[in-house]
């Protein structure tokens, strides 16, 4: 007797049809839009791979590139160990509980733009809680003028809304690992430490790819919050790639050149997240 | 239906004909001889024959950004390489 039915991949249908319509045609609409050039009126000329020629030796896109591969890398050095801290910190049991995911959740309720806007204010020097009480303390903090400070502020305002995605997938992680783990782990008289390495750690490892994919992909396609607090600026120093695919596409009406940066844009994250996913997966069959 | 807001052009949809092709092989292939040929190649992982054509798609969009990006030549050259790269995929990986 057949153990399955293939009927069943019919239940993916809907599925299929939602993907095709918000990804595979769009994607595929870009791709056309690569090989062209227009002016408009819907009048398409074909460019051939000029314009993948032209975003490969540009210098402005090589420069995004590299500060969103500098951001990414830092968000994911700092956020993921956080992540792990907090929740491991987090009470198990108690009224300990509920406030502590209620608290973590918020940062992630709240809509991107607004905390570009929260971040955008706090930080200023005049008004901002942040920037006022570092003036006062004799800090020179200026984010709108000094790269640096741009994009430290870009980091912390990211840490601050994201790192409580980290906490709670490896806070659910946590819970999900039995006690008899734990009892083993105290007969065997075993220190925190080995319990994190040898208990903790391993379990976690799926809910961590799970965190390390989802902060790297939102990372490096982030857009709303560098927007609206340094505007990819001062200069071009917080210019990542999606400020610069939209300038390019929206502000220059350069929809060849944008869609071809989109596309190698797409096949980076596509790579890194496999790598990312085969390094933590490899050792799970 | 008019479709002209997608600038189709004719190398594109045999592109994507390709593409679609190659997933149908891929699923001849898997009705042929199911469960997907695993094995653990040189790069020391489990991939199935999905995997293999995943690495080689992957790979090959990279030869031809790498092609063009460092070289003044016809992109024929990186079609070869890439056929050269994906056999290799396929028996090694």
């Amino acid at each position: 007797m057949k153990p399955w039915n293939n009927r069943a991949w019919f239940l993916v249908l809907p599925m299929l049809l939602l993907v095709a319509f918000s990804a595979v045609i769009p994607l595929m609409t870009v791709v056309n839009y690569s090989v062209q050039d227009t002016f408009g009126d819907n009048k398409f000329f074909w460019a051939g791979v000029e314009w993948f020629r032209k975003t490969l030796h540009s210098e402005r896109f090589v420069s995004a590139l590299i500060r969103n591969l500098i951001f990414s890398g830092i968000i994911l050095a700092v956020e993921v160990p956080l992540g792990v801290l907090i929740a491991l910190r987090m009470p198990k049991k108690g009224i300990g509980v509920p406030i502590c995911l209620v608290l973590m959740s918020l940062p992630l309720l709240i809509p991107f733009n607004v905390v570009g806007t929260i971040w955008q204010v706090f930080g200023r020097n005049d008004i901002g809680l942040l920037g006022g009480t570092l003036k006062s303390l004799g800090f020179d903090y200026n984010y709108v003028s000094n790269p640096v400070h741009a994009w430290v502020t870009l980091i912390v305002m990211d840490v601050w809304h994201w790192t409580s995605l980290v906490v709670l997938l490896c806070y659910a992680g946590l819970a999900s690992i039995p006690d008899a783990y734990y009892q083993a782990a105290q007969i065997d008289g075993a220190s925190g430490w080995a319990r994190f390495r040898y208990i903790q750690l391993p379990k976690l490892s799926r809910v961590l790819t799970i965190a390390v994919l989802l902060r790297f992909m939102d990372s490096f396609m982030i857009y709303t919050e560098p927007f609206v607090v340094t505007g990819g600026g001062p200069g071009n120093a917080t210019t990542f790639l999606s400020i610069d695919l939209v300038k390019m596409a929206t502000r220059e009406f350069n929809l060849g050149g944008a869609a071809a940066m989109s596309l190698i844009y797409f096949l980076i994250i596509l790579l890194v997240s496999w790598v990312f996913y085969t390094v933590m997966t490899r050792h799970e069959d | 239906m008019d479709l002209s807001w997608m600038a189709w052009t004719k190398p594109t949809a045999i592109f994507f004909v390709v593409i679609a092709l190659l997933i149908a092989g891929m699923a001849t292939w898997e009705r042929i001889s199911p469960g997907g040929s695993p094995r653990v190649g040189v790069l020391r992982l489990k991939t199935h024959r999905g995997d293999r054509l995943f690495i080689t798609l992957l790979g090959s969009a990279f030869i031809h950004l790498a092609w063009l990006g460092l070289t003044p030549f016809s992109l024929w050259g990186a079609l070869i390489v890439s056929a050269i790269y994906g056999t290799l995929v396929f028996s090694f990986v």
